[in-house]
């Protein structure tokens, strides 16, 4: 049984050069330009809207949760609070990474510089992570963003929804970087150039991290990690709950979008904190598209995608068998038809171009 | 030498957008800006290899399809990562109804 090594740096990341996998030819739905134009349109007013929802929530969150102090009323409020920081965050880090949630580009780097802070994860690390998986999408030993892999393990996916890893991982990287150091495998994808920015603002978070524990420690108070910190791991479980689905249980080591990625119609709900990422192919398929404009990419492109699990529990449903099934079957992954007036699925050609 | 070359007409590009042009085994992108300029750049975005006229324009930029580096496509320059080099630009010029570029 062929394993897989997920290592950047390992045997597989040149296999997947070799085998044609690292290239611009992937499968895109035929759109007519000024169809597609139109999609791509920026505007300001439907972040900002949702932004000073967000953080009107979280003010008011957080303050009703501190105002009712040691009652068990401030746990579901805390709860509340932790979902917009650790998984709201997590929508807003993607979204304007990509540079399309704003019209306004300082107003997309704002809110990303806050998210990237919240999620303890460095803005130029991950913008390039980021890249790199939508160049090579879930293609083994390329793709740094993987959440799960072959053979899966289960306990570990159980503990994502803590944030337990994340957390420590995203400190680990902090203290690395503020000590003037990369990881080897970030040092794969970040140009040198950006290091000193990288280690700048590692230690200003640091700093901050640092003030939040001596207040906490000074006024005898949990209030203060409550607020700052420790919602990374005790609110990230929604982002989880959705980011499985994105590619979990699909095929890897493919060049089409249709294959690797999972649409799911949500509640408006979560579809507020995830930010419409549950369009997930429309989304590799045309990331400049803003998150607001994915419903109607959707629409376009119905035609052409396999049709999209109907809820969360419907995605669950299908993910979650076959990833059991994948722990002893790796090769194992869910193959979903293509309706009538689709074009068939693209099976990747041999021409390799690698850049990095 | 100098060497213009009629890549297409001034109305084959929008206001605000960008048409791709291939000519002896090269690409370019040619871009209209939103006050009715024309511009040339080397076609393939310089991250990856990746043709900017599937991008999108604002104003007098082009933002990569594919990682959403955005680049000014009068001086070439480019604005946000991933990409960090320039673009490479060429002289443009409309002559009754049909650009130029100086390749
Ligand atoms: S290919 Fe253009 S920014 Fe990556």
């Amino acid at each position: 049984m062929p394993s897989r090594d997920y290592n950047l740096l390992g045997p597989d990341a040149q296999n997947a050069v070799t085998n044609g996998l690292v290239t611009e030819n992937w499968y895109k739905t035929p759109i007519p330009r000024q169809q597609i134009k139109a999609l791509m349109r920026r505007s300001d007013q439907p972040a900002l809207r949702d932004t000073a929802i967000l953080f009107t929530l979280m003010i008011g969150f957080a303050v009703g949760a501190i105002a009712v102090g040691q009652s068990w009323w401030a746990l579901p409020l805390w709860l509340a609070y932790g979902v917009f920081y650790g998984s709201a965050m997590d929508s807003r880090w993607h979204e304007c990474g990509h540079g399309t949630a704003f019209k306004t580009r300082w107003m997309n780097q704002t809110l990303y510089q806050i998210a990237c802070f919240c999620l303890i994860r460095d803005p130029h690390c991950w913008k390039f992570s980021h890249a790199r998986h939508h160049s090579d999408t879930i293609i083994v030993g390329r793709d740094p963003e993987i959440a799960i892999m072959r053979p899966p393990n289960i306990p570990a996916l159980l503990v994502i929804f803590f944030g337990i890893f994340d957390f420590f991982n995203g400190f680990k990287r902090m203290f690395t970087h503020a000590a003037g150091n990369i990881l080897p495998e970030e040092a794969a994808y970040v140009p040198e150039n950006y290091h000193p920015a990288i280690f700048r603002i590692a230690r200003i978070w640091s700093l901050i991290y640092l003030l939040t524990l001596i207040v906490a420690f000074v006024l005898q108070s949990w209030v203060p990690v409550l607020l700052i910190g420790l919602p990374r791991m005790y609110g990230c479980w929604h982002i989880v709950l959705c980011g499985l689905l994105q590619h979990g249980g699909l095929a890897d080591n493919v060049t089409d979008h249709r294959l690797n990625s999972r649409t799911v119609y949500m509640n408006p709900i979560s579809r507020f904190i995830y930010w419409n990422m549950n369009y997930h192919i429309e989304h590799h398929m045309f990331p400049l598209v803003p998150y607001f404009r994915l419903p109607e990419l959707h629409r376009a492109l119905a035609h052409d995608l396999p049709s999209p699990s109907h809820s969360i529990f419907a995605a669950y449903k299908e993910m979650l068998p076959a990833v059991m099934r994948q722990i002893k079957n790796p090769e194992y992954q869910i193959n979903r038809p293509l309706p009538a007036t689709a074009n068939p699925y693209q099976k990747h050609t041999s021409q390799t171009k690698a850049k990095n | 030498m100098t060497n213009w070359i009629d890549a297409c007409s001034s109305d084959d590009i929008e206001a605000e957008d960008v048409v791709r042009f291939d000519h002896e085994r090269r690409t370019f992108a040619i871009y209209r800006n939103h006050e009715n300029q024309y511009f040339c750049s080397d076609g393939l975005c310089t991250h990856e290899e990746v043709h900017l006229a599937d991008g999108f324009v604002m104003e007098s930029t082009i933002e990569c399809p594919k990682h959403s580096s955005i680049f000014d496509f009068r001086t070439g320059v480019v604005e946000t990562p991933p990409a960090c080099e320039n673009l490479k630009i060429y002289a443009t010029k409309v002559e009754n109804g049909r650009v130029f570029i100086e390749v």
